[in-house]
């Protein structure tokens, strides 16, 4: 075989190169799946089960926004005795207080960049400026 | 040869005076039959059309909330209008520029001149010409912002008449504020933000490059209490508030008694907000 020496590193340094990604996520932190803090209050009960809000949440959230805005339907909806007014702000970051360690950690994750925040405020962002409520 | 060009011409010439005469001739016709045919239809039609659309009685369908401010209240307590302001602000998570031509205005001060600019403030009376008069969207029955709107961003709620706002539609092309008469509509010119005093943790804020305006408090009619500006001036009768189409509501009440003008109706938008002077 001519050229031994530079083609089996060669080769080498190609496979290990093509096969970045799988050892990078076997040996680093950056696949595993994102664990989303559950809400610090411990409350078990959302609108939705857990696999609807997980695959849903953001069709719900629009429809949360016709309905409010747009077909005036702002009703309280009461589920399992608990009351939620329809609303990011007002219904889900009641529970779900940390918007850092829960929406951002599988948003980031999944290279998603919801605008949602450009005009809503999360709860951190909302009591830094003496909330009135 | 000759003959036949004389003859293509002649007949060419004929063709072209035909086609161009042609739809004159059946729109004289057409309209001459109309006129002989359905000429009192007609006639009836368009003396009733403009009497309804005009300052005549409107037939009241479903709710629609209107708002009458009394300036005598207003000027006997010359601190609740800003009161008023405060809670708006307060309410809405409205920024405050310091630079008034940032200014985002949903309910604001401005003179009789500057609001009724239709009405004369020539010799007008010491109150009128000192008090200054709280100036917001008016919620019209047939309003212009909602026209001009290339995306339905701002409409109308049929259920209760509030022309109503979407942030999340607004693209910010600012046609709706080519469109008010009112000038009731504010743009942001820039991040909002950093100039919100406090925040209302159940409202949102806006973002640059969006329109805003009075929403006649949606979100707390929904609640079941009355819009912020109500509120603040409650117990001096300053503000009415209420259905329009009810005539047991209390702004019925003050409507039927008192002499109130509004802004601009000559425009035919058909304001909601009710000024008793």
């Amino acid at each position: 075989m001519y050229n031994k020496g530079t083609i089996i590193p060669g080769l080498a340094l190609f496979v290990l190169f093509v096969t970045f990604p799988i050892w990078f996520n076997g040996l680093t932190t950056a696949g595993d799946l994102p664990k989303p803090e559950l809400p610090p209050g411990g409350e078990k009960q959302c609108v939705m089960p857990a696999d609807y809000m997980r695959a849903n949440h953001m069709r719900l959230l629009n429809e949360w926004r016709d309905d409010v805005l747009r077909d005036g339907n702002r009703e309280i909806l009461e589920i399992d005795g608990k009351t939620y007014r329809k609303g990011l702000q007002m219904a889900c970051m009641e529970c779900h207080s940390k918007k850092e360690k829960f929406c951002d950690s599988c948003h980031i994750y999944a290279a998603v960049e919801p605008y949602c925040w450009d005009c809503h405020l999360t709860p951190t962002e909302a009591a830094s400026k003496e909330a009135i409520h | 040869m000759d003959k036949q060009r004389r003859k293509f011409l002649t007949i060419a010439g004929a063709s072209v005076l035909a086609g161009i005469g042609a739809p004159a001739i059946i729109k004289l016709t057409s309209s001459d039959a109309v006129a002989s045919s359905g000429g009192h239809e007609a006639a009836a039609g368009h003396g009733a059309a403009p009497a309804a659309a005009g300052h005549g009685a409107e037939a009241p369908q479903g709710v629609r909330l209107g708002m009458v401010i009394d300036m005598r209240k207003m000027a006997d307590l010359p601190g609740q209008l800003d009161g008023a302001i405060a809670a708006c602000i307060k309410t809405h998570n409205i920024p405050e520029f310091p630079d008034t031509k940032n200014e985002i205005k949903w309910l604001w001060k401005a003179p009789f001149e500057n609001v009724f600019l239709d009405h004369s403030s020539y010799h007008s009376s010491k109150r009128v010409a000192t008090t200054p008069f709280p100036a917001l969207c008016n919620h019209c029955d047939d309003p212009p912002c909602v026209r001009a709107c290339p995306t339905k961003a701002t409409f109308r709620i049929p259920q209760n008449g509030i022309v109503a706002m979407d942030f999340h539609r607004c693209i910010g092309c600012r046609f709706c504020m080519a469109a008010c008469p009112y000038g009731a509509r504010s743009f942001n010119w820039q991040d909002p933000r950093p100039y919100i005093k406090k925040y209302n943790a159940d409202f949102p804020s806006r973002m640059k490059g969006v329109v805003e305006k009075c929403n006649f408090c949606g979100e707390r009619l929904a609640l079941g209490q009355e819009p912020a500006c109500v509120e603040a001036c409650k117990g001096t009768g300053a503000i009415t508030f209420g259905d329009l189409n009810d005539p047991k509501s209390e702004v019925r009440q003050v409507l039927d008694s008192e002499f109130t003008i509004q802004r601009k109706t000559n425009l035919g938008t058909k304001p909601s907000v009710f000024y008793i002077v």
